[in-house]
């Protein structure tokens, strides 16, 4: 097919030369290229981007499963402003990235600080660390299901047995402590992928900027704020991006633990929309919420590009 | 991946290796803390932290070797350990369901999705950091882009376009949808290991008359076998762990992943699910930590090197 597809246009221009024409394209960058990212990139048109604008236009028709949609305008959009699950999912959304962002950022950042000390078996440690990033999120999802059980919850036993609490502690429930339970289960699985990719920063920070700093009579929380912090800052700005727009975007982890109860309660935007689109079948309205999402997206890709420019800006001219 | 601009030296290399320049042996001042002032700042708060990230593993190991009858009786027998492991649940699991069809399942999905995956990243790879082709930067940028493309705003249109073709409920869906989320991945880890291969390397090569194909197959292939491997295992991992496809696309028993299938077949009233629950998940998340336990090093390149480019 490559050959064929090539030797047309170089038959046409120059009948004479057709085999060094040919060579010539052989060893042509741009030709090469082409060819070198057509795997890559027609995945990626297909299943990525074609979806992508096919759930944007799903979001402006009354599409269901088994029947095609007509466009319909703005109407699931102004459906959902009078939604107030909607809202509440969208509320819940901001809620738990936020709130479990910062948790995963300070925790996080704390915890590399401790594991780039000098340590006994740190290969180890930092080995156990990784293991709740490695485990499938809806397995230990499920172990914390059973963790936060009404009834046999061995944190409401052991809050009991301390004789801290009269009575078990309904975690996922009622309203607020469902919502702080999923929060600290998404807190719990994030914190090892922020803590080991910071502990990288970390280690390509030369102990030598310390001893001076210290020498000069810096104290740890001035070597911190003008030393690993302003260092660390690109893989922050990276991390945390990665990080606000997974847990924006979360399913996994609330669908094995509440599937959005109590109530709607711990909906966030992307469970609700499965609700809508897959279990209902209005894939018009599922695909009006995912769609949704989408400003919330580009504004937090937005503020991690613009503060990194605005790093690159301070750290003045010996960047480029 | 700091910059978007794959062209421009990025902030955070920069910043990076500007304190790395040169070689840096100096031990830091670890020596001056004394040993209470340590086990206060460090010891403790790492045991702790430590604890409550694995408490969660060992109580779903705990849960599945319990008798039944311990699982509800905390007052009698304290609930943190055992004397009495049954094997019953992992038995039941084992024998009495469908998991070993739906292990097989997951690693099948998993290793074609990763295969497909590693092939075009390292065509495209190689072909943006060596080719250079016109637009080379723009679309690193673009498949850049298409990693923070979350699969919760693309399943509905995924799905319907899946059910148009014929896929639904098959896995070839999911080993044709799973590399949209490993490419962008893997081709930026990729790319780094390809740039820190000399240049001279494929200038003697060429010059000796091979072709593009034979250069990135006999000498940058052998050279990038870390970066490979590293690749292939993240990438493995991350289908494991996929759910909201896996859970939308797939709707026999029979055909499901592991991780959709212990949410799914295992979730019923009885008071007594718990023991054969943790075992599904326990079942579930082994073989990722032995592959993991034995790539350790690969996984922590894989995770930061990414982060890093």
């Amino acid at each position: 097919m490559a050959n064929s597809a090539v030797e047309m246009p170089a038959r046409l221009t120059q009948a004479r030369s057709e085999r060094t024409a040919w060579q010539k394209l052989k060893v042509s960058p741009n030709w090469l290229g082409f060819w070198y990212m057509v795997p890559a990139m027609g995945i990626l048109i297909l299943f990525l981007a074609y979806p992508l604008g096919l759930g944007v236009w799903l979001s402006f028709t009354d599409t269901k499963i088994g029947r095609d949609g007509v466009f319909v305008g703005l109407e699931n959009y102004e459906w959902l402003a009078e939604d107030s699950v909607f809202w509440t999912s969208v509320f819940n959304t901001l809620l738990y990235t936020t709130v479990a962002s910062a948790a995963k950022f300070v925790i996080g950042l704390y915890l590399a600080l401790l594991l780039n000390k000098h340590l006994p078996f740190k290969a180890m440690i930092r080995a156990l660390v990784l293991i709740p990033f490695i485990v499938p999120t809806v397995l230990s999802a499920i172990a914390f299901w059973w963790i936060y059980d009404a009834q046999f919850s061995i944190i409401s036993w052991s809050l009991r047995q301390l004789g801290w609490i009269d009575h078990n502690i309904n975690f996922l429930g009622d309203v607020w402590n469902a919502r702080w339970s999923t929060i600290f289960a998404n807190v719990w699985r994030g914190v090892p992928f922020i803590a080991i990719t910071l502990l990288a920063g970390l280690q390509t920070v030369s102990p030598s900027l310390y001893e001076a700093a210290t020498l000069d009579g810096a104290t740890p929380w001035q070597r911190f704020r003008h030393i690993t912090y302003p260092l660390l800052t690109p893989i922050i700005a990276v991390v945390m991006t990665f990080s606000v727009l997974f847990t924006f975007t979360d399913f996994q982890l609330i669908w094995a633990l509440t599937r959005g109860g109590p109530v709607n309660a711990t909906h966030l935007m992307a469970t609700l929309s499965y609700q809508r689109a897959i279990i209902a079948g209005q894939l018009g309205e599922g695909a009006a919420i995912s769609t949704a999402m989408i400003p919330f997206l580009l504004a937090a890709i937005g503020i991690a590009w613009y503060g990194l420019q605005t790093r690159k800006w301070q750290q003045g001219g010996s960047n480029d | 991946m700091t910059s978007i601009d794959a062209g421009q030296d990025s902030a955070g290399r920069q910043a990076i290796a500007g304190s790395n320049a040169t070689p840096d042996h100096s031990e830091g001042m670890g020596y001056l803390e004394t040993l209470p002032r340590r086990v206060v700042t460090t010891y403790i708060p790492l045991i702790l932290i430590l604890i409550v990230l694995l408490f969660p593993f060992y109580w779903m190991a705990l849960t599945a070797v319990k008798p039944d009858h311990q699982l509800i009786e905390m007052d009698k027998v304290s609930p943190f350990w055992t004397w009495e492991p049954t094997f019953k649940h992992i038995h039941k699991l084992l024998f009495e369901s469908d998991y070993p069809r739906w292990l097989w399942n997951t690693m099948f999905i998993a290793t074609c999705a990763t295969f497909i995956s590693l092939v075009a990243s390292v065509l495209a790879a190689y072909a943006i950091v060596r080719l250079r082709f016109k637009g080379a930067v723009t679309v690193g940028a673009l498949i850049f882009l298409a990693y923070l493309v979350p699969p919760s705003i693309l399943f509905i249109p995924l799905a319907t376009v899946i059910y148009k073709v014929g896929l639904f409920d098959t896995p070839l869906a999911l080993i044709l949808v799973y590399p949209t989320i490993l490419i962008p991945f893997s081709t930026w880890l990729l790319m780094g290991y390809f740039k820190t291969i000399p240049y001279e390397l494929e200038e003697c090569a060429l010059i000796d008359g091979a072709t593009r194909a034979q250069i990135l197959i006999k000498i940058i292939l052998p050279l990038a076998v870390p970066g490979l491997i590293s690749a292939f295992i993240f990438s493995f991992t991350l289908c494991w762990n996929e759910f909201i496809y896996a859970l939308t696309f797939l709707s026999s028993t029979q055909n499901k992943t592991v991780p959709v299938a212990i949410v799914n077949e295992f979730v019923d009233g009885d008071i007594y699910r718990w023991g054969s629950l943790m075992a599904g998940a326990l079942a579930g998340s082994l073989p990722l930590v032995i592959l993991y336990a034995f790539f350790v090093e690969h996984y922590v390149s894989a995770m930061t090197g990414a982060v890093k480019e």
